[in-house]
Formats: structure tokens, sequence, C-alpha cells
């Protein structure tokens, strides 16, 4: 266009002045003005101009998988741990849909970002809301406030939605202490510092609606559990970025139930859990390229002390004190070998620790609690074709049951539609 | 608007080329990080906790925009808790949107790899492109930093004028590649090739994002026999076994141009970075 114009100028320079003189540049005007005219069109945007133009970015999550397990998953528990009511059993056997999610996300305003997460449960008419919440975008000096149902920050993968983990199923740590994960309804504060070095502090007040906490309503006003966290990260050398945090969640169960397979009783624990949680992530990529090699390293530790009532059988209730203290972690690594082929193993342990029952109950009126070491050893192998398509083969050996290993085989696929989602770190 | 900077402007850039350029648009005045290298695909990047600490002191963000940081971008922002460059703050400066954008798709289906909605966003390898961002830029350091307007004004006037030449002579040297059929690893030159008059006929991926794949490599093989193109270009963070597969079978020479400023010994800042590309581009190696 430019050239166009150029040549269209520099002949009407050129041209001596004759009678047609006028009537050419008229032609020249013209020839600019259409020149401006389609310059200006180009310069539009090429988005929808209609109503919808501000729809928010809608995703959505596939999710499902063949499982071959040696032991029946409704049998499942982890030995040595109180149960937690969470989706903590493995995927039924043979092919299964997973949840499926669905996800709308967008700024509201210049001052608030809202995300809605819900998760579509296959086999019950439920819609669950995974997530909803706002988060702020302009607070001053580095707070971002979060308010709705949300992922709590406590420990690292407990954030993390399920289609982005490395493995199908979570660490068994996240299983005995979190029920599978955390999700909490209350407000969320977090301080970014202003230094060179990744430093973060957060607290969350909640309902405390799952476990730790008792999912029955306790019916008072205030807080069910308050959690507290901070983070720092950095890099190293050309190549490899790091993060650590400590975590915090104290909750004050009331009439938390369980059923003991053991005895086949419903019982019930009143009193406080407190939760410590110390993770590390540590990923390299040569020279921070991760299309064709990449190395992943996470694990999480988590320890919990309980003291209270113990209720043994609500229907018939003996009431005693309780109090143990307990610990449990995982270690996992994941390489990228080529592009789109990934490899990984992870190793689960949990340590029942010690627990004291006295008054009027006995250690053997819970045969759910009886001392006993869960660990697992579990390895992957991931084909990613896009970075929106994951096929993945997992086994696993799960010495969750004592005395009953499982071994387990899972096929799963993971395909994400529509909105680019962004990861974290 | 209009706050009163007790130290320098501190820059976020994206990429290498717009921490470069606001370098040259700022002197002194200004401070800048770039949060990716050329040896990165800026499409892959990890939101990384020492990215969000940078972006949380930054008073000016530089992306390409075009839904290239899309997989990162987006998080470093809410994560980073920093008001001044949220989207829409005067902070908040896209390189793409002062550009005329090529490869705009009537269709957007990810069937068709991933593909940019809002056109084709490594908008930096035109100079013109990077003139006209200039201006930009620089009316948005002086209104972001009005004590220092006059500075970025001189600047920007200075820094035209040497790009103008630079332009100029660029256009001089690679006259000769006018016309000329290219393959390309990704659609990451298409203004580069737009601005010199090559011609594209093919590219190493299959498809934006995927990664080459023999059976694609040897059908190209195929068509070079047919209709040879005159070079291959791949940028200095692929993978450069896809141009040597198709460059020992073909006998057509490959060039590995630099993806950005810092992507070899001679782009050191955006002028080396034109001088090289079309030093490169002048004398293939064999």
């Amino acid at each position: 266009m430019y050239r166009l114009l150029l040549c269209a100028a520099a002949l009407a320079a050129a041209m001596p002045a004759r009678a047609e003189d006028t009537e050419l540049r008229e032609e020249l005007k013209i020839l600019q003005q259409r020149v401006q005219e389609l310059e200006s069109r180009a310069q539009q945007p090429a988005r929808p101009q209609a109503e919808n133009a501000l729809n928010p970015a809608v995703s959505a999550i596939l999710n499902g998988v063949y499982a071959n397990l040696s032991r029946d998953p409704a049998t499942y528990r982890l030995n040595g741990f109180v149960p937690t009511s969470g989706e903590v059993a493995p995927p039924p056997r043979g092919l299964s849909l997973g949840e499926s999610e669905l996800a709308l996300a967008a700024n509201i305003d210049p001052m608030f970002r809202g995300t809605l997460i819900a998760a579509l449960a296959p086999d019950t008419d439920a819609i669950g809301v995974e997530e909803a919440y706002l988060q702020t975008l302009r607070l001053p000096r580095g707070f971002t406030l979060k308010a709705g149902r949300f992922f709590s920050g406590v420990g690292y993968q407990n954030q993390i939605h399920p289609h982005a983990w490395d493995f199908t199923d979570a660490p068994l740590a996240l299983k005995a202490f979190l029920g599978g994960q955390l999700g909490e309804d209350g407000v969320q504060l977090r301080w970014l510092a202003p230094t060179d070095m990744y430093w973060d502090l957060g607290a969350e007040l909640g309902r405390g609606r799952a476990f730790p906490a008792a999912i029955s309503d306790s019916g008072k006003n205030g807080f069910g559990s308050t959690s507290f966290f901070t983070h720092i990260g950095g890099d190293l050398g050309t190549g490899t970025a790091w993060q650590t945090g400590l975590s915090h969640l104290r909750t004050s169960p009331h009439e938390r139930q369980f059923d003991d397979p053991g005895s086949g009783l419903t019982n019930s624990f009143t009193g406080s859990s407190r939760l410590w949680v110390l993770d590390g992530i540590l990923k390299w990529a040569p020279n921070r390229n991760a299309t064709y090699r990449s190395f992943k390293l996470q694990g999480e530790y988590f320890r919990r002390s309980e003291a209270g009532d113990l209720t043994r059988d609500v229907t018939a209730p003996t009431v005693g004190g309780y109090s143990s203290r307990q610990s449990g972690g995982y270690a996992q690594a994941v390489y990228q070998f080529q592009p789109q082929w990934r490899a990984g193993y992870r190793y689960d342990r949990l340590s029942p620790g010690s627990s004291s029952f006295s008054g009027a109950i006995t250690a053997a009126d819970f045969p759910i609690l009886s001392p006993y070491s869960p660990k697992r050893h579990t390895v992957m192998v991931d084909w990613s074709p896009s970075e929106f398509s994951r096929i993945r083969l997992q086994l696993a050996r799960d010495y969750s049951r004592a005395g009953e290993p499982d071994n387990q085989v899972f096929v799963q696929y993971i395909m994400s539609l529509g909105a680019h989602g962004a990861h974290k770190f | 608007m209009g706050i009163v900077l007790l130290t320098a402007l501190s820059v976020f850039a994206c990429e290498p080329e717009w921490a470069a350029l606001a370098q040259e648009l700022g002197g002194d005045k200004v401070t800048t990080f770039a949060a990716t290298t050329a040896l990165q695909d800026p499409h892959q990047v990890e939101a990384r906790p020492s990215l969000i600490a940078r972006m949380r002191n930054a008073d000016l963000l530089v992306c390409s925009g075009a839904e290239l940081e899309a997989g990162w971008l987006p998080l470093l922002l809410t994560q980073s808790g920093n008001d001044r460059v949220q989207s829409g703050s005067p902070g908040y400066f896209e390189a793409s949107q002062y550009v005329l954008k090529l490869e705009v798709p009537q269709v957007v289906d990810r069937s068709m790899g991933d593909v940019h909605p809002g056109g084709n966003p490594h908008v930096h390898t035109d100079p013109r492109n990077i003139a006209r961002i200039a201006s930009a830029l620089s009316q948005r350091l002086a209104a972001l930093d009005p004590p220092n307007a006059a500075i970025y004004a001189a600047r920007a006037a200075d820094f035209g004028k040497r790009w103008r030449e630079a332009t100029a002579r660029w256009e001089k040297q690679a006259a000769p590649l006018k016309g000329m059929p290219v393959v390309v690893h990704h659609k990451y030159y298409s203004y580069l090739q737009n601005w010199l008059g090559m011609r594209e006929v093919g590219t190493l991926e299959p498809r934006p994002g995927i990664p080459p794949s023999t059976a694609q490599l040897a059908g190209l093989v195929e068509r070079m026999k047919q209709s040879p193109a005159k070079l291959i270009l791949y940028s200095s963070y692929n993978d450069p076994r896809a141009a040597e597969f198709l460059s020992q079978r073909t006998g057509i020479p490959k060039v590995m141009l630099p993806a950005t400023v810092g992507g070899s010994e001679r782009a050191k800042d955006l002028f080396g970075y034109f001088d090289d590309i079309v030093a490169r581009l002048g004398s293939p190696a064999p």
C-alpha cells in the first residue's frame, strides 16, 4: 500500500503542469483516501463485535480412566488413619468416566476477577461446585484477596486441579490428611513481598466444610478453620527454578463421624486438629526451554496432631479421651525425555506415629486406628500430543490396606477444550 | 498516571526484544528485565516464582500480546498483586496492538494446532513494526514518567533516525532475497518474510505448536524434490535436528536465525539482531 502511494506521489510530483494535471491530482487524492480507509479498516481488531465478545473464557476438561485393580475399590481404606469421608478410593474397576470439569473465568471489572469451576460427577445428578471465587486485581502493595470457595493454599498439590496432576490419583498423604483435596468456603488474604526473591505470606479463614473439620454444621458463628502459609522461591543457574513452603491448618472438628470397617460401627471425634505441611518443588529444563526435555521434583511432608473426645458407636455412645500425632509424605519425580513424552515415579509413605486412648475407650475399640504404615510405589508414562491432550499409563502397588497389597493399572485420558488455561508453577 | 518516581521506571518485558527496545528509549531512566530468553519458546514458559517476584515491582509491563503469553502471563498478573500493570492499566503495554497483524485466521479450531485467534504474534521480526511500536512505547514511558517526558521524546527521535537509516541499509543488503522460496520450522518469521518478500513454501511443524514427525518431514523431502526451496529457516530455540534432516536429504542450506535479541553472538541489541539476520540470510552455511 505504501509503495503504491509513493509511486503515485512520485508520479504526480514528476508530472509537468498540463491540462490533465488537476484531474490527476484529484485522482491521487481519491487514491490517498482509499489507502487511508483500507489501513484504518485493517487496523480494526479481528474480534467479534457482538455482545458475546465479552463472554468469559470457557473451558472444559474431559477425563476418563480404565482401571484394573486386584482389590475391590469399595473396600479401600488407609489403615492406621481416621477415614475422611473424602473421595479417596480408586476409581471403579473397568472403564469409567471421571469427573468432567467446566470452568468459566473473566475479569469482572477493573477491580475483580471471577472464576467458576464446576465438577460434573458422572453417576450422580449433582453438579458440584469445585471452586467459585472472586479475586481482587488492584489492591495496593502486593495484596490479593480471594473470597468464595477455593482449594486451600495449604501444601502444594492441594491447589492444583486433578487434570494437572502428574499422576492419576492423589498422594496418600493428601488422602489421609486433607480428605483427598481440601476446598474451603472462606476468604484468603495473600501478600507478596516487594523483594527480588519470591516470598509470600497468606492466611485463610474458612467455614470448615470438609475434613479435617467436621462435615456436619457445628452450628456456631465464626470460622471453622484457619490456615497460614508462606512460600519462598527463586532460580538456580540458567535452567532451574524452585519453591518451598510451610503451611499450618487449624480446625476444631465437632462430632466428626467416621465408619470403622473393622468394627462396623460409626464413631465420632470432637476436639482440635492441627496440621503442618512442608512442601518443596524443583523444575529444570535446559535453558528453561521445556519443549524437548524437562525434569520436575516434588515432595510434601505432613504432620498432624489431634486431641479431644472420641466416641465409640454414636448409637450407643461410649466416650473417652484420644490424642494422636501422625505424619506422612510423598516424593515424586517426572522426567520429560523427548517432546510429548514423560515418565515418572512416586513414593508414598505414612507413619501412624503415636496415639493414646483414655477413659472408657481402648485402642481395641477402633480397629481402623491400630498402628500401620501405608505405603505405595507408583510409576507412570504419559504422552501429550499437544498441550491440550494427555494419555497416561500408570502402574502402582498400593499398601494402603494392612496385609492386602493392591496392584493397580490405570489408563487415563485428560483432554482440555476451549480457552487456554494457564498452569501454576 | 503521573506517579512521581524516585527511582528509575521498572520495565518487565515478556520477551528480550521489548527489554532491548525499552532500554533504547529509556536509557538510564528505566531498568529492564526480560522474562524469557532467545533460547526459550515464548509460548511455553513456567510462571515461576522469580517472575512473579519481578512483576510485583514492575511499573510497566511490555509484552507481545496476541495470545502469545496466554499460558503464563495471566497467572503472573493475578499472582503478582501489582495493580499498576494489570490489563487496562497505563502500565500494561501490548506491542502487537500497534501493528498490522498477519495471518489473522478466518476460522479458529484447535485441530489446526495452537493457532492464535488474534493473528501471528511474532511481530518483532519486521523492523518497520519495531519503529511503530517504538513511538507508541515512547509515549507510554512519557505518560508514566512525565518529568522525564522530554528525555523520552529526544531518545525516541534519535532512535527513530538511526533505525530508519539501519532499515534502509538492511533492505538494500537483503534485496536479493526478494521472491526467494523458504521452508520455516515454525511460523516465527512471517513478518520478516513479508518485509523482505520471501515466499514461504512449507513448515517443518505439521501444525503450529505440534513437533515435526518423521512422516511429515519425509513428505516435505518429496515436495522439495518437485519444487525446491532455497533456504530452511529455524530459530535459536528450535531443535536443529528437523532442519538438519531436511537439509541433508535435499541439499537445501539451513539457516539458524536468532529468535530475538540474545539469540546469537551478534544480536546484542535490536540493531545487532537485524544485522545478524540479514547477514545470515545473505550467506547461508552449506
